[in-house]
């Protein structure tokens, strides 16, 4: 029990060590039905920066990242306590409207997941349910400077009636990334977006995120410690439903203050 | 020690066998069910297809103008009032004057069919230049005769014991050798609606009436089915209530489907005081019986849509309804039109239900509206399978036929609408 409150303690004060946060985590708890599955955890998510969060399967990483645009809800047992906030709002209070927050805040998931439409369908559904655009010309300015954020254009500028799904793996995420970015979202949640991809298609991603940084906050989770080393400026490493240690990717990975986070990134758990 | 490999070879041969020996019995299975298909469909259509033709006589007849019209006015109402039984009959009785007693007029009489005068009366109606001729009719002949025709009456056997007299043989041999006797397509079967007389029985009344209450049934049953699907599993919680809903909705589809009839006897008929006989009650009824399976299939076919999709529009700020209409429903809509498909094959099918609320009645008309008297495809086959004329019994056989092309329609429609909306991802 001491460790835990130290671990706390600490945590606590890295979290401030962050300049210009966006996102503000304070002593969230989140629970799965009578299961724990994060024990407070304080953490701050630096404005137009990559900020990973690695640790083991089970660790809590993708309930934390899920919280933030409050994918949670779709779960009925899910309960969440504490304080996280978005530019000062707070996330789980009543009167927020999920449909709003996740304007701001897109996601990307593990598997991708087009619609089984076009590509421009794909691109437009976002802008067409928000509002976004009023004209048709509109619409397609927006699906093209997405695609060309994405890096996709190019690629699939001659078929952009064809279905998304007969994309390849690589270019099917890259798409969904243009899909999250074209409703204009301040923040971009990815949950392990490269693990289903070859190591060419990953690769791109990540040049594609190291990119999106300029105008987006990204927040990665990643089984992959060298992917959190090579695009990430933040690094958060869970364990257990805690968060063991926070910090910039650099010292995580180059000096890392807990006996944990140095036994995971070498390899010996997790 | 024995060696191992030696152990494998000599287990070998028996697997083998016994693979053989499951291939067999699956063959068989097979051979063994397509041969009771091919006995039942060879039954039908053997005995059915004898009800596509019918048996017509060439007969010459004079429409006396003094008769008929005797103002030569030419009108219609006028000429429609005329007594063309006796016109047919005097025809009758120049073409074979050897029939001289009574009785042998009356044989006579029977060879053409009872509604053969209103066959006259409507050509005269539509061609009034026949009024005052002397022109060549044909008639269709009566089921007896049609049956002989079509080799299922034995002339060998006692003139007692067979329903067409030696005279009434002659009179067709005659017939035959001039060839003025013999069989055509039988139109009326198509287009006529039922009757008394085999020979003049049609199953397009029954046609219209199973199509009007399936329409009923679709209009009623595919929104209620879908919409209950949609809400059951996309947003009510996952609690008790709902298990023990669909257990329920598990358990109305195992209902026996006279069940519903009584149903709606006493709600629709009784308690609404709705029209009885009519497709209206009878498509609502059979929306009853067909609501659990499409609900059923409905909520497979949701479930059945990958959680990523409906992830992917939530994660785009879709709310539960754009999610839903958006992306799970258009992904399920093939399964749930299947599932349609096939609970609307099965009330076409439908007897029991029908029975109950008095669609069984004997109705001639062809049916113009869901409110007006019915009968129903299946209902129509009871009916003509308890007549004891010999003529209904390839009706019969006739109507089952068409019921199941409709159901092999219907089925059909059901995979080809599978392969066009399906979406592969």
């Amino acid at each position: 029990m001491n460790i835990q409150t130290n671990i706390g303690g600490a945590t606590a004060e890295q979290a401030n060590i962050v300049p210009n946060p966006i996102i503000e985590v304070r002593q969230a708890q989140v629970f799965y039905g009578e299961k724990q599955a994060i024990v407070d955890v304080d953490v701050d998510i630096q404005q137009n920066a990559v900020t990973a969060f690695i640790g083991p399967s089970g660790c809590g990483k993708s309930t934390i990242l899920r919280c933030f645009n409050r994918m949670n809800d779709v779960i009925p047992i899910c309960r969440v306590e504490g304080s996280i906030t978005l530019a000062g709002q707070e996330i789980y209070a009543p009167e927020v409207d999920v449909v709003v927050l996740r304007q701001k805040v897109g996601m990307v998931f593990q598997k991708p997941n087009p619609f089984p439409k076009s590509i421009f369908d794909n691109i437009a559904y976002g802008p067409k349910i928000h509002g976004l655009t009023t004209s048709k010309a509109d619409l397609e300015e927006v699906v093209e400077t997405s695609l060309k954020r994405a890096g996709l254009w190019e690629e699939v500028k001659d078929r952009l009636d064809q279905p998304g799904t007969g994309l390849s793996g690589g270019q099917q995420q890259r798409l969904c990334i243009a899909r999250a970015i074209a409703v204009q979202p301040s923040v971009i949640l990815m949950d392990e977006p490269c693990s289903a991809l070859d190591p060419i298609a990953t690769a791109t991603v990540e040049t594609l995120i190291d990119e999106l940084r300029e105008k987006y906050t990204i927040i990665i989770v990643t089984h992959s410690m060298q992917q959190a080393a090579r695009v990430s400026q933040n690094t958060a490493f869970f364990h257990l439903g805690e968060l063991v240690e926070f910090g910039t990717t650099e010292q995580i990975f180059s000096a890392p203050r807990e006996e944990r986070t140095q036994n995971y990134i070498t390899g010996r758990i997790g | 020690m024995t060696d191992p490999d030696s152990i494998i070879a000599t287990g070998r041969s028996p697997r083998h066998k016994a693979e053989l020996r499951f291939r067999a019995y699956g063959i068989a299975a097979i051979i063994v069910s397509l041969g009771f298909l091919v006995v039942m469909v060879g039954a039908i259509v053997s005995r059915g297809t004898g009800a596509f033709q019918q048996t017509f006589v060439q007969i010459e007849i004079n429409v006396p103008a003094n008769k008929v019209d005797p103002q030569g006015t030419r009108d219609p109402n006028v000429i429609k009032k005329a007594r063309f039984s006796s016109i047919l009959k005097k025809a009758m009785r120049q073409r074979f004057p050897e029939a001289k007693s009574r009785q042998d007029k009356k044989s006579l009489y029977k060879l053409v069919s009872s509604t053969a005068e209103y066959t006259v009366r409507d050509a005269v109606v539509a061609d009034p230049s026949l009024v005052g001729e002397t022109s060549t009719f044909s008639i269709r002949a009566s089921s007896d005769v049609d049956m002989f025709m079509k080799g299922n009456i034995d002339p060998t056997l006692e003139q007692s014991r067979r329903r067409i007299d030696d005279k009434q043989l002659a009179w067709i041999e005659q017939l035959r050798a001039a060839g003025q006797i013999e069989k055509q397509f039988n139109t009326q079967f198509f287009t006529g609606g039922d009757s008394r007389e085999p020979e003049q029985a049609g199953i397009w009344g029954a046609l219209a009436g199973s199509s009007l209450t399936l329409l009923v049934c679709f209009l009623l049953s595919f929104p209620l089915g879908v919409l209950a699907a949609v809400y059951l599993e996309e947003f009510a919680s996952k609690g008790r209530i709902n298990r023990l809903i669909e257990v329920n909705i598990n358990n109305l589809a195992a209902v026996p489907s006279i069940v519903f009839g009584l149903l709606g006897l006493a709600i629709f008929l009784n308690f609404f005081q709705l029209p009885r006989s009519t497709p209206l009650v009878g498509g609502m009824v059979l929306a009853l019986m067909t609501l659990p399976t499409i609900i059923i299939a409905s909520r497979a076919s949701l479930r059945a849509v990958p959680p990523s999709i409906r992830e992917a529009a939530f994660g785009l700020g879709a709310s539960k309804v754009q999610t839903t209409f958006h992306h799970v429903v258009p992904l399920a809509m093939p399964g749930m039109l299947t599932g349609t498909i096939l609970g609307m094959a099965q009330a076409l099918g439908e007897t029991a239900p029908l029975l109950m609320i008095g669609m069984v009645a004997f109705i001639v008309d062809i049916p113009g509206g869901v409110t007006e008297a019915a009968t129903a495809l299946p209902v129509q086959i009871f009916l003509w399978a308890d007549s004891p004329e010999r003529g209904f019994l390839e009706k019969t056989s006739a109507a089952i036929l068409v019921l199941l092309i409709f159901l092999v329609i219907m089925n059909l429609i059901a995979i080809i609408l599978r392969r066009r909306l399906e979406v592969r991802w």
